[in-house]
């Protein structure tokens, strides 16, 4: 076993990786703000930067509070996309009935534009936020079942065969030996389907909603505000961001021993 | 486990040349019986016959080992043995009772070890023990013994890929050990290792068997592999496989690598490589 680090040099370690995409965006925000001197180009086409972090300051109340609605609808339709996609890749996989009656209507269903039907929802729920739910499950679910059905098939058919011999019942060779084999990737399946949840929520929120991030967004465009806008895009990126990292933090807790996972087990153990 | 109730082979000079695939009278009641069995996998027109109908026995703590060509259906074999298919056609019996689901008092190893990635080693070898849902705490000990034995003390608490392929294929024979089965089934088990690790491995696996009197099935494509640890060997046909001859192998219980040098095990090795000589080669 490799010794374990000082927690100082850990914690330097974790600071480089995020210092590294940091001094990127420092970079393009520089640029940016250097291409507007330069070019010319007028506020009411793109936005100074400066501009964009003065209302993120001046109206930080106002955007925290409208990006709570949005952060709701897209963790309730993500927690839905993973509640239901998760077992119907499990029957997918299970059966090949299921399989030939259910994936190809998946897959169809797919290239269905999701802000074209969202309007359908608002008239049927109305203006609250399960509309919002249900865009982002819409968008969320898809990732979670490709991905899970392609862990739950990938397992090694001898290994099925060796735990049924030990006389295992099908619940426990599927908690042995299928669900953990497909964990990673579910994962996978789950950080493309979270930052897709962030979309669909905002979808959901633009056709038809007075509160959240989705709103403020229609309502700078409708004005012309767009150092409002741009303040929004930042708040709906930094979202994305923390979700992502929230279900990273979760994968790597679920399942230490992955491949990607390895240089961890090693300064842990 | 009882100790191998089999009578040992003479040791006759010629003895063991004899064709035993006309067995005297196997008693149904105990060891591992066959009747007519075969294998076709798939319907209609997608149809493979796998195994021609095959009647053979084998003795309890007997040592049985099969060798044939690639694809003659000696996987197919084991899996119907082992229960976890059905045979198209036919009857097996073991110790009397009809195989028709997997019977649970058997050790499976594979030619890859298998071993579960998010499990350490002592874990994976308890696999069978969680499976069965017995005791942990009671087989702890045997599963840490049995590491002892095949030379994996102080790797328990590893992951399987921290070890070698033949340090983790030891383990899955652990695994296969466990839960003490009456028999054990292994196929191709020492396929993926190189030359002096599976000599060892065959040294330690005879061993085994003579102290624990466990019923041996198991596949090679190596003749002298199957020659070296058989009690039985049977040679199968090409596909769909069939019996093409059944071999005592009268060198005794008690086998060193000396055995390899003894004329009866050149002359055995002979007669079934010549099996194959018309056809392809091996597996
Ligand atoms: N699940 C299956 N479905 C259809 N055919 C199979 C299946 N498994 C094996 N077979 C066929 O049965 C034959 C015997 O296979 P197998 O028992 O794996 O042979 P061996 O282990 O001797 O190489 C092969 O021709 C193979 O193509
Ligand atoms: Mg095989």
């Amino acid at each position: 076993m490799s010794e374990k680090k000082a927690p100082g040099s850990v914690s330097k370690l974790l600071n480089a990786s995020w210092l590294r995409p940091f001094l990127l965006l420092v970079m393009i925000v520089v640029g940016w703000d250097l291409a507007i001197r330069i070019f010319n180009i007028p506020a009411y086409q793109i936005p100074a930067p400066g501009d964009v972090v003065k209302v993120l300051y001046t109206d930080w109340p106002e955007l925290l509070s409208q990006s709570w609605p949005t952060t709701y609808a897209t963790l309730l339709g993500f927690l839905a996309s993973a509640v239901f996609g998760i077992p119907i890749a499990m029957l997918i996989a299970g059966s090949r009935t299921v399989e030939s009656y259910v994936y190809p209507l998946l897959v169809f269903s797919q290239s269905i534009p999701k802000v074209a039907i969202a309007p359908l929802f608002v008239v049927w729920f109305g203006f609250g936020i399960v509309p919002k739910i249900i865009a982002a499950f819409l968008l969320g679910f898809f990732p979670v079942v490709v991905s899970a059905v392609q862990g739950f098939k990938s397992v090694d058919p001898d290994m099925v065969d060796l735990a049924r011999a030990m006389k295992g019942s099908r619940l426990r060779v599927f908690c042995a030996v299928n669900l953990p084999h497909a964990l990673p990737a579910i994962f996978s399946g789950l950080k493309v389907s979270v930052t897709l949840a962030v979309v669909g929520a905002v979808v959901g929120e633009f056709v038809g909603s007075n509160s959240g991030i989705g709103y403020v967004l229609q309502r700078s465009i409708g004005t012309f505000d767009l150092p409002t806008m741009f303040a929004a895009l930042v708040i709906l990126a930094l979202l994305g961001v923390i979700l992502f990292w929230l279900v990273d933090r979760i994968e790597r807790f679920a399942i230490p021993w992955h491949v990607s996972q390895r240089a961890d087990v090693f300064i842990g153990s | 486990m009882t100790a191998a109730m089999r009578t040992m082979s003479v040791d006759q000079p010629s003895a063991h040349l004899r064709v035993v695939s006309e067995q005297s009278t196997p008693s149904k009641a105990s060891g591992i019986n066959l009747s007519g069995v075969s294998k076709t996998y798939g319907t209609g027109d997608g149809q493979v016959q796998s195994l021609r109908p095959l009647d053979f026995h084998i003795n309890d703590g007997e040592f049985f080992v099969v060798v044939g060509p690639s694809g003659c259906g000696k996987s197919t074999l084991l899996k119907l043995i082992s229960g976890l298919l059905a045979p198209t056609s036919g009857e097996i019996h073991v110790d009397g009772n009809k195989v028709t689901e997997p019977h649970g008092d058997v050790g499976i190893v594979f030619q890859n070890a298998l071993l579960l990635p998010w499990r350490n080693i002592i874990n994976n070898v308890l696999m069978p023990i969680d499976m069965k849902n017995l005791p942990r705490a009671q087989y702890m000990d045997r599963a840490k013994q049995l590491l002892k034995m095949v030379g994996l003390e102080g790797f328990e608490k590893k992951l399987p890929w921290q070890l070698s392929g033949g340090m983790q294929q030891r383990a899955s024979i652990c695994r296969a050990l466990v839960h003490d089965p009456k028999i054990m089934m292994m196929d191709e088990p020492f396929g993926a290792l190189d030359a002096m690790t599976r000599e060892k491995m065959n040294v330690e696996l005879s061993r085994i068997q003579r102290t624990t009197g466990k019923t041996i099935l198991l596949i090679t494509h190596s003749i002298p592999e199957a020659v070296f640890l058989a009690d039985k060997v049977l040679v199968m046909t090409e596909r769909p496989g069939g019996i093409a001859a059944i071999y005592d192998v009268p060198l005794g219980r008690e086998r060193t690598l000396d055995a390899m040098s003894n004329p009866i095990f050149t002359d055995l090795v002979a007669r079934i490589r010549k099996h194959f000589m018309t056809n392809s080669t091996l597996d």
